[in-house]
């Protein structure tokens, strides 16, 4: 999905336009992607997220695409939910969820819900990924840089990102050290006495990138 | 030395190619295209190999794990591997074997030391550890025996000097000592592993060991947090019968790494479990982790009771060199789940399964 900055703003009518464009090749792009992810990473079902009923044909192509993409893998589950409803169910019983495949809209909103009911958008990690590149960032929202008040007390929460590190880290095929991350962190985290202002605790940003470091083995 | 172990020493010299060190890796999140088939070359090989190999394909299949087998025939009496197979090799990079009876005498060498050397898989790899619910007398067993592959007494240089006189040559170089260490020293930093002891018996052979030694100590200066210490290999042998826990990982030379490897995989289980392979700059092949060599007695093959696990471990050691880390990881976990309840084994582990009975019990736990 390319939102093109093809905006016409007829100023005479009050009126502005935005295009939003769905191509065969990048739907089939990522659900291709999606689909692999989910047989390498040994994830049993894939839930594409649409509003197909009112966009029938741009949403429909990228459903016909997740659809073509799925035959090839019997042995992972597919399904289809309307974004709206997506949304409910993602507060009500997020467990029916696993990977899901989204164009870049629903995407945004779906992930930032996700990260909201699992615990915020401070520990999950995440990244972007094309064919010869990838940049690692902070999972969901990441626009958001924070209130001026967090920057200056420096409360700011690392988890995010160096769970994502942790990523990069597997990413460049050293995976040793990305277990030895993930594993210091998840216990800082379990033990509950280091924790920035948005998990609800009181301690810094120094405070808990110290208490990381302790638990390395 | 005579003139014919000069011409033969040069032979060596010049057969030797600069390579660069192999790596494993893992992915999490892959990259496009990561999950399409990989070809990998098979060779069941003699005796159990056939057995055996067919585990890990029976496995493969039932797992949809995205790799393809191109088999070939090779047996342990032909003269040579054949040029087909070794191209095969060279084109899909990695390789699953059994094992290739090395008839004893005879003039005919062993296909194992062939292929390693062709490929220059200098760096042979195995992994003893403790098996949940394998119980032996010593616990806590984790040793990776990292053997030079190449050189050494396997160098394969004998010839009869006058009737009734055999010489035979160990060859050790700068080079090939330098490379084992540097891998030794790199595998153990990124496996988070702590120590790495070098076996010899440099107070006997005080140039070739002490070169091997000397190779070692360069390396170790470069890894600070990585503790080193050498042993005299007789000394090592006593000391991992009577207490294994104190070593981590192991660096040797070639016939020293032959008998701690089989010594270390008979102390945490025996040979029939241990993983392990051989790795080169560019190739990797992956096999029984100790006694490549050894095939089995006629009975087991004939009764289908040769023990798979060994090579099954070893294949997920080939997933995760191929990047498929998830595979590796469903199958370790299957595999060590069939072990730890104890109801299906084969003999050499106290048991009276079939190789088929093991392979299905693995197939049955595999999420």
């Amino acid at each position: 999905m390319l939102w093109c900055d093809m905006e016409a703003s007829l100023n005479l009518l009050n009126l502005g336009l935005g295009r939003m464009v769905i191509t065969k090749f990048c739907s089939e792009r990522i659900a291709k992607y999606a689909f692999e992810y989910a047989y390498l990473n040994n994830r049993k079902k894939v839930t594409a997220v649409h509003k197909a009923n009112i966009m029938k044909l741009a949403d429909g192509l990228f459903l016909e695409s997740c659809r073509e993409v799925a035959k090839k893998y019997p042995g992972i589950t597919y399904n289809e939910i309307i974004v709206d409803n997506c949304c409910m169910q993602l507060v009500a019983k997020p467990e029916q969820f696993d990977v899901m495949v989204t164009p870049n809209l629903y995407g945004n909103l779906v992930a930032n819900t996700a990260a909201g009911i699992a615990g915020g958008t401070g520990v999950m990690p995440g990244g972007n990924v094309g064919a010869d590149h990838a940049v690692f960032e902070q999972g969901a929202s990441a626009g958001n840089v924070g209130k001026d008040s967090i920057v200056r007390k420096n409360k700011a929460n690392p988890v995010a990102l160096l769970l994502s590190s942790a990523m990069m880290l597997r990413h460049l095929q050293f995976p040793s050290f990305a277990d030895r991350l993930e594993t210091a962190v998840k216990r800082v985290i379990s033990e509950g006495k280091c924790r920035t202002k948005d998990l609800g605790g009181q301690s810094t940003t120094q405070e808990v990138v110290d208490a990381v470091i302790a638990k390395l083995e | 030395m005579s003139r014919r172990s000069l011409t033969l020493l040069k032979n060596l010299a010049r057969n030797s190619n600069a390579s660069c060190i192999q790596t494993r890796s893992v992915t999490y999140m892959p990259r496009p295209g990561d999950g399409s088939p990989r070809a990998v070359t098979l060779i069941p090989g003699d005796g159990i190999g056939p057995l055996v190999t067919n585990a890990v394909e029976q496995v493969m299949e039932a797992m949809h794990a995205p790799i393809y087998f191109e088999k070939y025939d090779v047996q342990g009496e032909m003269s040579r591997v054949p040029a087909e197979v070794m191209e095969s090799i060279r084109k899909n990079k990695v390789c699953l074997k059994g094992g290739l009876k090395t008839p004893v005498g005879g003039g005919v060498s062993s296909l194992n030391v062939q292929l390693r050397k062709e490929l220059d898989l200098f760096a042979s790899l195995v992994n003893c550890f403790n098996l949940p619910g394998l119980p032996t007398r010593h616990e806590n067993v984790d040793i990776v025996v990292i053997r030079e592959n190449t050189e050494g007494e396997y160098a394969g240089l004998e010839h009869e000097v006058v009737p009734g006189v055999v010489e035979s040559l160990k060859v050790i170089t700068k080079f090939c000592s330098e490379r084992i260490a540097k891998y030794a020293f790199e595998y153990a930093y990124l496996n988070n592993r702590k120590k790495v002891t070098a076996v010899h018996k440099a107070n006997i052979m005080k140039l070739a060991d002490g070169l091997f030694l000397e190779s070692c100590r360069e390396v170790a200066k470069k890894y600070p947090g990585i503790t080193y210490n050498e042993i005299i290999v007789d000394n090592c042998c006593m000391q991992l019968v009577a207490k294994p826990e104190q070593f981590d990982v192991m660096v040797t030379p070639n016939l020293y790494g032959n008998l701690v490897a089989n010594t270390a995989a008979g102390i945490a289980g025996g040979t029939g479990v241990m993983p392990g392979g051989n790795v080169g700059a560019d190739h990797a092949v992956f096999e029984q982790g100790a006694s490549a060599g050894n095939v089995g007695k006629d009975s087991i093959v004939r009764e289908n009771k040769a023990n798979p696990v060994a090579l099954l471990l070893s294949s997920a050691m080939m997933l995760r060199h191929l990047q498929f880390p998830s595979f590796a990881d469903r199958l370790e976990t299957a595999v060590k789940k069939v072990i730890s309840e104890g109801k299906c084994r084969t003999k050499d582990l106290g048991g009276q399964s079939t190789t088929q009975e093991v392979v299905d019990a693995v197939i049955a736990k595999l999420e």
